[in-house]
Formats: structure tokens, C-alpha cells, sequence
């Protein structure tokens, strides 16, 4: 593709990053930045070393560190398991270990809360063994209950980069190298190490994105003392109005958030290894010895707990009402609640939901498609920026893009401060890099031989491309799109500030319900919680479906 | 021709609803605006009929915008500044007033349904803010746990610092949330500037538990009613224990949870018109719509606060099993709008560090 056609498919996604990101975190920052309209550069350096500033980015940094260890030490495994072995019901579990990825905050920090709380499972066990007086078991609170959270939201995130690239990965040169003598260690640490090594950092850097600027788990499952960047930007911005301080955290969690991108996206282009790959088909195998029956299972046991144990929980939360089990939550969403905040019938935000998760996967779709041609099809330093910048609204606090919004967007003809059209469009500017992700991979691994074939064979450049690119861009799109689609079914920081009463979606309502006080509203909560659980794996699952077994790693 | 008495018939019937929703002696101006904005915090609710009665009268239509806490919805008004997102804002609490006071968001409007509204609660002499009700956050206790052979009930906030009290407390971090900040607010009124550093230094030494906010204080933590928690004293409101009675299935006979009298702070919910809105007449008779008859009546078992009017009958539900406390704790707005972000650090240091 010619350098002018690339900058051209740019255009719109730049522009939309410009008018909806850039334009109002810049007009916020600002605020705080310049007060007066003078800029006061001692205040900034002032707030970055205060030594309540350092503390907060010691203790962000550090959370961050030993989740994505965790993370990775959970996912390697299982990447590993789901990229080298068949067995049945995979296709459905790669569907259900995503769906945490997508899943509003509030629901995790629920399922947690009921899993690791006072009355879990395993303090009833405990009570039921032991009698009253039973130990029990207290996690919430604590950063062991945060670190597992996140390990939770983020293990799919490695089986997916990490998993997808090993499965297309040839086996016959570690089986060379088990030949040549060497132990399975060595043999996995000399050749396929260094192989995985980009797909690895990959994953690091999203998940440390992911790490570094969560805020509703923190906030939800950590103690007081516990604030992260993101929680003190959220409380300087929204209830302190404390916009000097807000401006500097903005500008220190944004600058090192696209400094690591950046690395990371230098580092993969340094380390990847030119090889052929092989459909993934090819290189699983059902395990063989009662050995690699065993590992294999211990490591889906393990995940399944993990994933499996949190998502059950709410549903089991759904039926509980009063002393026993029944149906008194689910039928009861289509009334009205009796108070607060809910205007509308709770099932009502399922079609609400739904309206706005199609309508980024139109905006997201089409925006990311139009990026990831011009990002797959040219190489160096320029497409890597955009890469990295159109990646930066999912790094940074949905606060400081709120009230950015609020200070950015009130002149005519934009006043788009308290439009409907506001979630749609901020859902999209977090589901972009992900559409890109999911596009750009597979369109930079056409073979462009099969262009050139097509051409020696008389076929017109546009035909070419009409035959030969566009049924596989094509796929990859709706791919992507997919994942828009799910992205913002659990979409929830932006929504809370622009959604109204009257059209909320699934994890506002969920959120409001859990603010009622009573038995009823939370049962009612975790059965919508539910139903967004359904709606988001069937989503994953036709995305499975259209992916087929390309290169894609999302 | 014919259809002349029929308008002139629905004109005069427009006329007597308003009369009816709208307080006696305000004026009926001519509305000319379709749709007026409402900027609220996430607590607001009314009776969906009760609410549909100011369109009724005044054929205004009444947009509703939810924009967070209290703190968060003040913050988003001021940012807004002279091009405002709402015509009226609804919820400004005491702990927030001076904010929106100092930045000038508020147009001044003196309702006429002003003089049912006792003297106490006009916060702001010059009217910017009108008062709509008012609600006290209280320190609810766990019945099961206090009855006859139980732990001993606490009376007063001195009794939290009783060693047979250790680890029964949960607040909220009042730098997150509002609640939180109203009881450190209380504890501030009543030890003074010198003194309630050291009453949370005992408390912290008598096992006191920080939850980020009130859903987390008392949907997982408190143990009282079906609350799975284990400490028997929350930070919650005077109402709670109304909420524990009408939303139980089934309905006990008396509520799970009782309120601590000693200790509450009185929390004044004020509404005004913003600076900069199209609509100054239809947002003012707002605030008179929300200073009627209707709606301070329909308050009460919506938003679990009390009407600011003195001549409300009360729903016979919330007046069995609201404590409103005789003497509640309160600090002056502008004290508090001055002093509020040090007492908070103050308050992290003592508790937290």
C-alpha cells in the first residue's frame, strides 16, 4: 500500500482520537496545569515528588509488578496446555476464560467479595464442620483478594497473545533439540523461549497496562491505604476538584503509560525471529502419557477454579433470596424497582445494552478497520506511534476523559456533554486498539505472493486485492468487531458518567442495584450480572467462530 | 370556532393543577421552555406520578441527569461554569454547599413555600440554595447482637472506645465517601479541633475497620438484618432501618437494626437554579414543585430522608422506624467547605498511616 493511501486510512481514526481523547484530557490537564491561563511548572513538580505522590506510584507500580507476575505464572501454563494439546470442549473454554476480560468491575469486585468474604463457601464449610466458633477465612480487604482479581481479569489476556502465537509455533525443533539430548527445560528455555519471547512481552505490556490503571477492583476489594494512580486521580478530580494535582498524576500516569507501550512495541520488533508458522491444527495433539494426562488436567483444573469459581458464584447470588433458594430476583426485573436511581425497569438496560454495544462495533469497526490497514500495511517508527497513541484512552482514567468531556465539549456546534452519543463514542475509543489488534496481525501476515500470483495470472490490482485481501481483511474485521461488540456490553468507568437514568446499561444498573439497601436489589443485581455473563460468552463464542484458526491472537 | 371552548375548558383545567402542584402564592408565569434539565447525585428518586406532575401543570418536561455522588454531581456543575448542563441541580448537602457558593454557580431564588420550611435549615440566607429535606447519618447497630446477654449497647460515641466493643465498629473512608465524611464531620462537632484526632486514634486502637464506601460498609461488613458481614455498628443513615423492614421478603414486624441516637450528623439537601440556564422561570418552579405538598410527602419512603416542610404527615412506615435524633451534630458549611480536605489528611494520618 503506498505511503499516501496508508496516511489517508489514518485520517479517521486520527481524527476521532483527536476530537474525543486528545482534545478533552488536553483541555482538563490544562485546567490544571494553568489555572490562570499561566502555567505553573513548580506546582507539577511539587505534586510528582510529594511524598504522597511517590507512595502512590511506589504502591501502583509495585501492585502492578507482582500481578502481571502472577498473571503470567497462571497463564503460561495454560498457554501452553491450549496451545500444544487437544482435548474436548476447548473451543468453549477459550470463550469462557475471556469472558472475565470483558466484565465490569463492579461484578468481579461482587463475585470476589461473595467468594473471599465472610460468608464464602468456604466459611460456610468451615462453620458446618467446625460449629460456630469454626477460624474463617478473610481475604477481602487484603491485596492477596486485589492480586487474585486480577489475575482473574487478565489470565486471558496471556493465553490468548502467549497460547495463540505457541500453537502456530513448529514442535519439530524442540522435539530436534529433546533428540539432540537436551532435557525438556533446556529444550523449551533454548529454542522455544526465544521464539515466544515477543508474544511474552506482548502480553506483559498489556497486561501491566491493564494492572496499572485498574480502579474499580482496587477500590472495591482493597482496604482504605490501599489507592492506586488511578483511584487518587479519580478522588483529586471528582470529589476534591483538586485539578493542579489531578493535571500532574494525569500527565505522570499517561506519559508512562505510553512510554511502556512504546518500548514494548520496540522490543517485539527487536526480538521477533523471522519463521515459518504452521496452522495450529497441525501442531496439537491429544496427550499421550498418564503424565501429560495429568499436567494437563491439573493445569484446566486449576484455571477452571480460578475463572470458573467467581463467575458461579454470581449466578448462585441470583437465586439467593431470603433464607433459601428462588426465583423472586429474576422475576421481578421487568417492574420498576421500588426507589432510587433506577427509572426504568432493570431489564430494560439489557436492550440499552445491547443498542449501544452495536453501535461501537459500527464506529469502533469501521474506525479500527481503517487503522489496522493503514498500521498492517507499512512498517517503522510512525505506524508504531499511532499504535501506541490510539492504545493510550485504555490507559488512562475514565475520569480524566469524563470531566474532559465536560470542559472540552460544551462549544457549539459539539456541544455533546450530556448526549446519548457520548457512550457509544467513548466505549469506541476503548475498543479500538483492540479492534486493531485483532485486524492489523492478520492483514500484515497475507502473503504477498498470492498477490503477486493473482497479478502474474491477469488479474487487475484492484481484482487482486478484491480476491485475495478482502475475504481475509473481511474476517478479521468482523473479528474485530466482535470484540467492540463485548467490550462495551461490560464497558462501565465512561458509561457512569454520561449514562442517563433513563437509558442505563447493564453494569450501570448493576451498580445502582447494588447501592439499595435490602436482599432483593443485590439478587437482582447478580441475575443481570448473569445475564451480561451470557450475552458476553455468546459473544466470545461467535467471535471463536468467525476467528477459525487464523494468526490473530485476539 | 367550535373548538374554542374546549381549549378555553383545558386552559382553566391546566390552571387548577398547577394550583394544586405549585404552592399557593406563586405566581403562573407563561412557560415558554419544553424541557428543563435536572442535575441530581445517584440517590434521587421520586414517584414516576408524583414526578410527571410538574409537566402536568406547567407543560414543562423534566430531563434528568444523574452525574455521581454528591461531590462528584457539585464538581461536574462547577466545571460546566457559565454554560451549565442543567437548569436546576437537586442534592447540594451541607458538607458541599460552600463549594458550589464559592464558585457561583447558584442564581439566587427566595420560594415562596420558604415559610413552611423551619428556620434552621435556610443554610443560605441569600437563597441561592434552597433547602428540600434533610437526613441525619447515624451509627446503626446489629439488634441480634445487642439484645439481652449480647455484647452491651452502645449509647454514646464515647461507648466505641469500650474495650468490650473491640472490632464491632465498621466507617467508611471519608475521603471516598460521603457518609464517611459526614461521621468524621460528627466526631469533629463534637470532640472540636483539639480532640477528635485522639478519639480516632482510640478508636483504631479498638479495632475500627475503613470500607471504601457504604455499599461495602454495610453490604459486607455489617452483620445486621441479611447482611453477611461480621461487625455489629455501621456508619449508615437514621433510615436504614426502614429500608431493612419494606424491602425484606417477608416483611418483619419490626426492623433487624436500630439507630445510635448519640453521634449523627444532619446532612440539609438543597436544590437551586443554575447560573447561565435558558429557563430561570420554569427552573424556579421547580423548586417550588419540589417544595410542594406532593413531592415533600412522596420524599420520605423514596429517598429515606425527611421533608424540609414542618407540615408533612409522614408515611406511617418511616415515622415507626426512623430515629430522627433531637440533637443532631452539624458544623457550619463555611467551616467546613474551609477546613475539609486538611481534616481529611489529618484523618488518613491518624487512622490509616
Amino acid at each position: 500500500m503506498s505511503r499516501r493511501a496508508a496516511l489517508l486510512l489514518a485520517l479517521p481514526p486520527a481524527l476521532f482520537l483527536a476530537v474525543f481523547f486528545a482534545f478533552p484530557v488536553l483541555s482538563i490537564v490544562a485546567l490544571g496545569v494553568a489555572p490562570d491561563g499561566v502555567p505553573d511548572p513548580g506546582a507539577l513538580v511539587r505534586t510528582w515528588t510529594s511524598s504522597s505522590t511517590l507512595r502512590v506510584v511506589a504502591w501502583t507500580i509495585g501492585l502492578a509488578l507482582a500481578a502481571t507476575t502472577l498473571t503470567l505464572l497462571a497463564g503460561l501454563p495454560a498457554a501452553w496446555v491450549f496451545a500444544r494439546f487437544r482435548f474436548p470442549g476447548k473451543r468453549l473454554l477459550r470463550a469462557l476464560l475471556t469472558v472475565p476480560f470483558v466484565l465490569p468491575s463492579v461484578v468481579v469486585g461482587a463475585a470476589f467479595l461473595a467468594l473471599l468474604g465472610p460468608r464464602s463457601p468456604l466459611n460456610a464449610l468451615l462453620t458446618a464442620i467446625a460449629g460456630p466458633d469454626a477460624p474463617q477465612v478473610r481475604l477481602d480487604g487484603t491485596t492477596i483478594a486485589i492480586l487474585l482479581a486480577s489475575v482473574f481479569y487478565n489470565v486471558a489476556v496471556v493465553l490468548r497473545l502467549v497460547g495463540g502465537f505457541w500453537a502456530h509455533l513448529d514442535p519439530r525443533a524442540e522435539e530436534a533439540a529433546r533428540v539432540l539430548g537436551a532435557s525438556p527445560w533446556r529444550a523449551f528455555r533454548e529454542v522455544t523461549w526465544p521464539l515466544l519471547r515477543p508474544a511474552v512481552l506482548s502480553a506483559v505490556s498489556i497486561v501491566l497496562l491493564f494492572t496499572l490503571t485498574s480502579f474499580g477492583i482496587v477500590l472495591v476489594l482493597g482496604g482504605p491505604g490501599q489507592a492506586t494512580l488511578e483511584v487518587e486521580i479519580w478522588r483529586r478530580t471528582a470529589l476534591l476538584l483538586d485539578l493542579p494535582a489531578a493535571a500532574a498524576l494525569s500527565i505522570l500516569q499517561v506519559g508512562g503509560v505510553f512510554l511502556l507501550l512504546l518500548a514494548s512495541a520496540r522490543a517485539q520488533e527487536r526480538l521477533a525471529v523471522a519463521q515459518r508458522l504452521r496452522p495450529a491444527a497441525e501442531t496439537e495433539r491429544a496427550p499421550r502419557t498418564r503424565r501429560e494426562r495429568f499436567v494437563v488436567g491439573t493445569v484446566l483444573a486449576g484455571l477452571i477454579a480460578l475463572v470458573g469459581l467467581p463467575l458461579l458464584i454470581l449466578v448462585e447470588r441470583s437465586f439467593a433470596v431470603g433464607a433459601g433458594y428462588g426465583l423472586t430476583a429474576w422475576t421481578t426485573l421487568g417492574s420498576l424497582p421500588q426507589r432510587a436511581g433506577l427509572f426504568v425497569p432493570p431489564a430494560e438496560a439489557i436492550g440499552n445494552s445491547l443498542l449501544f454495544a452495536f453501535a461501537t462495533l459500527l464506529v469502533a469497526g469501521s474506525l479500527g478497520l481503517s487503522a489496522a490497514l493503514a498500521i498492517g500495511s507499512r512498517r517503522g517508527w510512525l505506524p508504531q506511534t499511532f499504535d501506541a497513541l490510539l492504545m493510550l484512552p485504555v490507559g488512562t482514567s475514565a475520569v480524566t476523559v469524563g470531566f474532559g468531556f465536560l470542559v472540552a465539549l460544551g462549544e457549539p456546534p459539539l456541544d455533546l456533554r450530556t448526549s446519548i452519543l457520548l457512550i457509544p463514542l467513548a466505549h469506541a475509543l476503548v475498543a479500538l486498539p483492540f479492534v486493531i489488534r485483532a485486524t492489523a496481525p492478520v492483514i500484515r501476515s497475507i502473503d504477498p505472493r498470492l498477490r503477486e500470483a493473482a497479478a502474474v495470472l491477469g488479474a487487475s490490482p484492484g481484482r487482486a486485492w478484491r480476491e485475495v485481501d478482502a475475504p481475509i481483511v473481511a474476517r478479521a474485521a468482523l473479528v474485530g468487531a466482535g470484540f467492540a461488540f463485548a467490550i462495551s456490553l461490560g464497558e462501565f468507568g465512561a458509561t457512569l458518567f454520561i449514562a442517563r437514568p433513563a437509558t442505563p446499561t447493564l453494569p450501570v444498573a448493576i451498580y445502582r442495584l447494588l447501592g439499595l439497601p435490602g436482599p432483593l436489589p443485590f439478587a437482582q443485581a447478580m441475575a443481570l450480572a448473569t445475564i451480561l455473563l451470557v450475552l458476553t460468552a455468546i459473544s466470545v463464542l461467535a467471535i471463536e467462530r468467525l476467528r477459525g484458526s487464523g494468526p490473530s491472537p485476539f | 370556532m367550535n373548538h374554542r371552548p374546549a381549549a378555553l375548558l383545558a386552559l382553566a383545567l391546566a390552571g387548577t393543577t398547577l394550583a394544586i402542584a405549585l404552592p399557593a402564592g406563586a405566581a403562573t408565569p407563561a412557560f415558554t421552555a419544553e424541557r428543563i434539565t435536572l442535575m441530581t447525585h445517584d440517590s434521587f428518586a421520586l414517584s414516576p406520578e408524583v414526578l410527571a406532575g410538574f409537566t402536568a401543570a406547567t407543560g414543562v418536561e423534566v430531563e434528568i441527569l444523574t452525574a455521581g455522588d454528591t461531590g462528584s454531581m457539585v464538581n461536574q456543575a462547577i466545571l460546566a461554569g457559565d454554560d451549565p448542563l442543567a437548569d436546576v441541580i437537586y442534592g447540594i448537602d451541607t458538607t458541599f454547599l460552600s463549594r458550589a457558593l464559592d464558585a457561583g454557580i447558584l442564581e439566587p431564588y427566595l420560594s415562596p413555600a420558604l415559610d413552611a420550611v423551619p428556620e434552621a435549615l435556610r443554610l443560605d440566607p441569600e437563597g441561592r440554595a434552597t433547602p428540600i429535606d434533610y437526613g441525619d447519618v447515624c451509627l446503626n447497630l446489629d439488634l441480634e447482637v445487642f439484645a439481652d446477654g449480647g455484647l452491651p449497647r452502645p449509647e454514646t460515641l464515647d461507648d466505641l472506645l469500650r474495650p468490650e466493643l473491640r472490632d464491632t465498629l465498621v466507617v467508611q473512608d471519608p475521603s471516598t465517601s460521603s457518609p464517611g465524611l459526614s461521621f468524621l464531620l460528627a466526631t469533629i462537632a463534637r470532640y472540636g479541633e483539639e480532640g477528635w484526632r485522639d478519639y480516632w486514634a482510640g478508636l483504631r486502637a479498638n479495632g475500627v475497620l475503613v470500607a471504601a464506601d457504604w455499599s461495602d460498609a454495610y453490604f459486607t461488613h455489617f452483620s445486621g438484618g441479611v447482611n453477611p458481614g461480621d461487625r455489629p455498628i455501621v456508619v449508615s443513615y437514621a433510615s436504614s432501618p426502614v429500608a431493612e423492614v419494606i424491602y425484606a421478603d417477608p416483611r418483619p414486624a419490626t426492623p433487624p437494626t436500630a439507630v445510635m441516637e448519640d453521634g449523627c450528623f444532619r446532612q440539609v439537601e438543597l436544590a437551586g437554579v443554575l447560573r447561565g440556564t435558558d429557563a430561570p422561570a420554569e427552573a424556579r418552579a421547580f423548586i417550588d414543585f419540589l417544595l410542594s405538598p406532593e413531592v415533600q410527602a412522596d420524599i420520605p419512603l423514596n429517598m429515606f430522608v425527611t421533608p424540609a416542610r414542618t407540615d408533612i404527615a409522614l408515611p406511617a412506615d418511616y415515622l415507626a422506624f426512623t430515629a430522627v435524633p433531637a440533637a443532631p451534630l452539624t458544623l457550619d458549611p463555611a467551616r467546613i467547605g474551609a477546613d475539609r480536605e486538611r481534616w481529611i489528611e489529618e484523618w488518613i494520618e491518624t487512622v490509616l498511616r
